[in-house]
């Protein structure tokens, strides 16, 4: 009963009271990772409400892209990459061994630190994700590919050119179109690694918009070295460093009155 | 002082690299030179149209075509094995393999294309040729199979190397795009690695196809001597460098026709495996351009 009362109380202090039932609610316990003998993680306690943005802020190296992969099984790959404690997406642990890591990857969607857009065709790389399912209906993939692409607000740059390599686009199209291509599986959480930092200003402003909106359908968590960029797009705001959450809590707490000496140095300039 | 040294190894540089120009241009003007005087007393029509080549009979016929059949044949056999094995072991390699693994097996294989090749043609002559009898009965004790397929081995790891240097250089973050996607592994090797690394997968294809026609010592113990022109892999055949083995160690006369006509069969294995080089290299440039 008790518990149950809490995901009430969670869901109702989102700002908007509908939850979507696109989005997810993820729970980390006292998450510790290691690469061989090197202690990444040491001990996260973390819960990410529904329909919000939540950045990850901190200074290179503190973990913060490590626990952002834990989310999707993304350090599986990594060698020497171990892992300990609990990490809950509705309810379920997805570090139990009979985790489908595929289905889950379906779930929640990443966006990477540069533009990695397959070698292929700009509508071939949005409907990848579907292609790989096993859909074949074209025009059900026609739709979702153009959905797709305006959400991630490049629709009308390209609707007429969709057969075009997506090599050929500009590094925020691109990046834009990589946000299209993890949309057109419809996750319920996206993860971003740093998702403007290889792009220009003008690039950049058009991702925050787009984050701005997506928030409605999606639980965004976003790693950001750009403290201005945290502080116009998230909800929350986590500080890590050296491998500990440092302080996590509303964004605007954070950065006008934080809890701890080191989150105000960090926020500050004054290292990092 | 200093600068009198570093001239006089700039000079020397220079020497070196003139040498090597200087002997590729020494040995294609010979060929061209030999081949002009053969094709001066046959006719290139007869050359190319003719399908006997009896240069060392009474009756003679200068026709290539049952020595490029031979080769074309052998190779053709060759590639059928190689292709399908080298690329399953690069993508393996490179895709499915532990780090450790991958770097001891890679150098074994390598070491395949390090064999002698006259060991390898007295194993197809043999070993292969006489397990293949058991199934095919007609199989002569000389033909384009079992040596074809003795290549084939051979140059597996042209076609598994090259290709997983390719597969092994597309970039990480594409597969991980694909991971996170929710694609299992099999799905981002032949969906995007694969496809991904497809100019340097044909260039390794192409080199291997290359020295399988460029390749003498396995076919010309195993597949016999006798040009002829068939596509049936269970006769002896002849291939163009088969061919000029026999002549170059036969006694014919300095100078005369016979003895032209390797240089015939040398020009036009030349231009053969001059065009591949030329293709993949030029294919491999592309490749390049797209990565940088």
């Amino acid at each position: 009963m008790e518990k149950l009362k809490d995901k009430k109380l969670v869901s109702a202090s989102t700002e908007d009271d509908i939850t979507s039932k696109n989005a997810s609610r993820i729970e980390a316990k006292d998450v510790k990772v290691w690469y061989d003998d090197f202690q990444a993680i040491k001990g996260i306690d973390m819960v990410i409400k529904p329909n919000t943005v939540t950045a990850f802020i901190g200074p290179s190296g503190c973990g913060k892209s490590t626990f952002l992969r834990l989310f999707n099984r993304m350090n599986d790959y990594v060698e020497g990459f171990r892992m300990e404690g609990k990490i809950k997406i509705e309810g379920n642990n997805i570090y139990k061994k009979k985790v489908n890591v595929e289905e889950l990857r379906k779930e929640i969607g990443m966006v990477f630190q540069k533009p990695n857009p397959f070698p292929k065709s700009i509508f071939e790389n949005v409907a990848y994700g579907l292609k790989i399912q096993g859909i074949k209906d074209k025009k059900f993939i026609n739709e979702r590919v153009e959905k797709a692409l305006r959400q991630a607000d490049l629709w009308e740059e390209v609707k007429d050119n969709l057969k075009k390599s997506a090599l050929a686009l500009s590094g925020g199209q691109q990046q834009r179109l990589c946000i299209a291509r993890t949309l057109a599986v419809q996750p319920s959480i996206l993860l971003m690694d740093e998702p403007t930092s290889a792009l220009d200003p003008i690039s950049t402003a058009k991702i925050e918009e787009l984050i701005h909106n997506l928030k409605e359908d999606y639980t965004i968590i976003i790693v950001t070295h750009n403290m201005q960029q945290a502080s116009r797009i998230s909800d929350y705001t986590a500080f890590f460093y050296l491998g500990e959450l440092i302080e996590f809590d509303k964004t605007r707490k954070v950065f006008t009155n934080p809890e701890k000496k080191q989150t105000e140095n960090y926020i500050t300039g004054r290292f990092g | 002082m200093q600068k009198i040294k570093e001239l006089v190894i700039e000079k020397s540089l220079l020497f070196s690299a003139l040498i090597t120009i200087a002997v590729t241009f020494g040995i294609i003007s010979v060929l061209a030179i030999e081949a002009f005087r053969f094709f001066s007393e046959v006719s290139i029509f007869d050359f190319f149209t003719d399908t006997q080549w009896t240069p060392l009979f009474t009756d003679k016929h200068y026709g290539i075509l049952p020595l490029l059949s031979g080769t074309l044949l052998t190779s053709f056999i060759a590639i059928s094995v190689a292709l399908p094995i080298g690329l399953s072991i690069s993508i393996y390699l490179s895709e499915y393999a532990p780090k450790s693994f991958r770097k001891t097996v890679k150098p074994l294989l390598e070491l395949l294309a390090a064999v002698p090749t006259v060991v390898y043609g007295f194993f197809a002559l043999i070993v292969v040729t006489p397990f293949l009898q058991q199934f095919i009965p007609n199989l002569s004790g000389f033909n384009s199979l079992s040596a074809g397929i003795v290549m084939g081995i051979m140059i597996i790891p042209f076609v598994s190397s090259l290709s997983e240097d390719a597969l092994h250089a597309v970039p990480k973050a594409l597969k991980e795009a694909s991971y996170g996607m929710g694609a299992t592994k099999l799905q981002t090797a032949f969906k995007v690695v694969v496809p991904a690394a497809s100019s340097g997968i044909i260039v390794s294809i192409i080199l291997a196809i290359s020295r399988a026609i460029g390749e003498t010592m396995i076919v010309a113990i195993a597949a016999g001597q006798q040009p002829r022109l068939t596509l049936d892999p269970t006769v002896p055949v002849e291939t163009i460098t088969a061919f000029i083995v026999q002549v170059s160690l036969g006694d014919v006369q300095h100078g005369s026709i016979e003895y032209r006509t390797i240089f015939a069969a040398g020009i036009t294995l030349f231009v053969f495996t001059f065009l591949l080089n030329t293709l993949s290299y030029r294919i491999r440039k592309k490749y390049q351009e797209k990565y940088e």
